[in-house]
């Protein structure tokens, strides 16, 4: 007979971790399973200022992936058992579901689906083309290339001015593209942005095409929402080259659950015990439909949803 | 895996006789410390078609921009001192890495 888990946790996010750590403590045979870097979106972000308990203040703030690494750590002193590996394909009816991946087949009592959402892209022409030559989604990875130069954040939230004062440490210049004209950032973030002489901002704005010069980015459309009139934004003849850092928001990751998990715009429904429409099956962090997608909501999520699994292997409603 | 710098790129890379896998990484690039595992992995395999080597760009900035890296990470295949294949950052998958290998190697 091959191996049941209690449970089987798809993505190594905030959501994931915590359920991980809740599970662990609870005794439950539990499998985590991320096919890329733990923490996900959270592990390549600069800066994490809102995640209670968290260390923050001037030169004390703490990175994502630091924050992520200690949640690591504390899953695993629980004992969850960890895989790297893609999914596949899930098999989520009926009493013991299926979980395939790149490593193998894997059963378990229940699915908590924690797998998050990636970034959106502009969708614009040339921006597949360019990515990674010069159009990037992740500031920590790619920021220190752009030393020097010129580098255009596309967005106004949160993450995207936070990044863009994160950039500056690189670049000559920063320019906050956004398609309004005030930003959507919390106030202390746009006091931060406001005060740093390295940023600039194009209000208004949106990018419509990317243009690459010998394979690199060189020049970008762009289009004033208020008068629809398009302009091109060429590189610094000196430099050649411009950095433009996409942070418009997230898609979620759906696609597996696609045909077997009742959603709304491609995010998950769940009620407000974490669980899906199909018996044993859970969802938590950015994949669900909710108000606010944070780090902090997402280990809420998490906790709750591991310990309606135990509810729920404990009362027999599942297993 | 040999580690590369500026200095060496030239003729470790570009002026190679086989064909050299390089994984262009950097400091503070989380995706790139999570795929380094894999590449170590895979070298077990294919290391004796493919010659394994890592690139770390936060020391060899012009370099890699020279390569047309603007992004990390990447895993590209050097043949007669051309970049013949390569796979930039979400293309890199463990999965895709070795998809590559096999392609190239003609498994």
């Amino acid at each position: 007979m091959e191996k049941i888990y209690d449970l089987i946790i798809i993505g190594a996010g905030p959501a994931g971790l915590a359920a991980g750590l809740y599970a662990g403590r609870s005794r439950l045979d539990t499998l985590l399973i991320e096919k890329g870097v733990d923490g996900g979106q959270i592990a390549i972000t600069a800066e994490i200022e809102n995640y209670p308990g968290g260390l923050s203040g001037p030169g004390t703030v703490e990175s994502g992936a630091e924050l992520i690494a200690r949640m690591t750590a504390q899953c695993a002193q629980f004992g969850v058992e960890r895989l790297s590996a893609q999914v596949t394909r899930v098999a989520l009816d009926g009493p013991v579901k299926e979980v395939h991946t790149h490593e193998g087949l894997f059963r378990a009592k229940a699915v908590l689906i924690a797998t998050g959402a990636h970034p959106r892209p502009i969708g614009c022409p040339g921006e597949k083309e360019l990515m990674g030559r010069g159009v990037s989604y992740c500031a920590t990875c790619d920021g220190s290339f752009f030393e020097g130069l010129e580098v255009y954040v596309i967005g106004g939230g949160d993450t995207a001015v936070e990044e863009a004062i994160y950039l500056t440490r690189f670049a000559r210049k920063v320019t906050i593209v956004h398609r309004r004209d005030e930003l959507r950032a919390v106030q202390s973030i746009q006091e931060r942005a406001f005060a740093n002489s390295k940023i600039d901002f194009l209000w208004n704005s949106v990018v419509t095409e990317l243009h690459g010069d010998d394979g690199v980015l060189s020049a970008m459309t762009v289009k004033d929402t208020k008068t629809g009139q398009e302009r091109r934004i060429e590189a610094d003849e000196e430099d050649g080259m411009f950095g433009v850092f996409v942070f418009i928001g997230f898609l979620p990751n759906y696609e597996l659950f696609a045909e077997s998990v009742q959603m709304d715009n491609h995010y998950i429904l769940t009620d407000d015990a974490m669980r899906t429409n199909l018996p044993g099956v859970y969802a938590a962090g950015d994949i669900r439909k909710k108000p606010l997608r944070q780090v902090v909501t997402a280990c809420s999520d998490g906790a709750i949803a591991a310990m309606q699994v135990e509810h729920d292997l404990a009362s027999g409603a599942i297993g | 895996m040999f580690e590369l710098d500026k200095d060496n790129f030239e003729s470790e890379v570009l002026q190679a006789d086989g064909p050299v896998l390089v994984d262009f990484y950097g400091n503070g690039c989380v995706p790139c410390e999570a795929l380094k595992p894999h590449i170590l992995r895979l070298e077990e395999t294919y290391g004796d078609r493919i010659r394994f080597t890592g690139l770390n760009t936060s020391t060899a900035r012009r370099l890699a921009i020279s390569q047309k890296i603007l992004g990390l990470p990447v895993i590209a295949i050097y043949e007669g001192g051309q970049k013949v294949k390569e796979l930039i950052k979400e293309e890199a998958t463990p999965q895709a890495v070795e998809d590559m290998l096999k392609a190239y190697c003609g498994l």
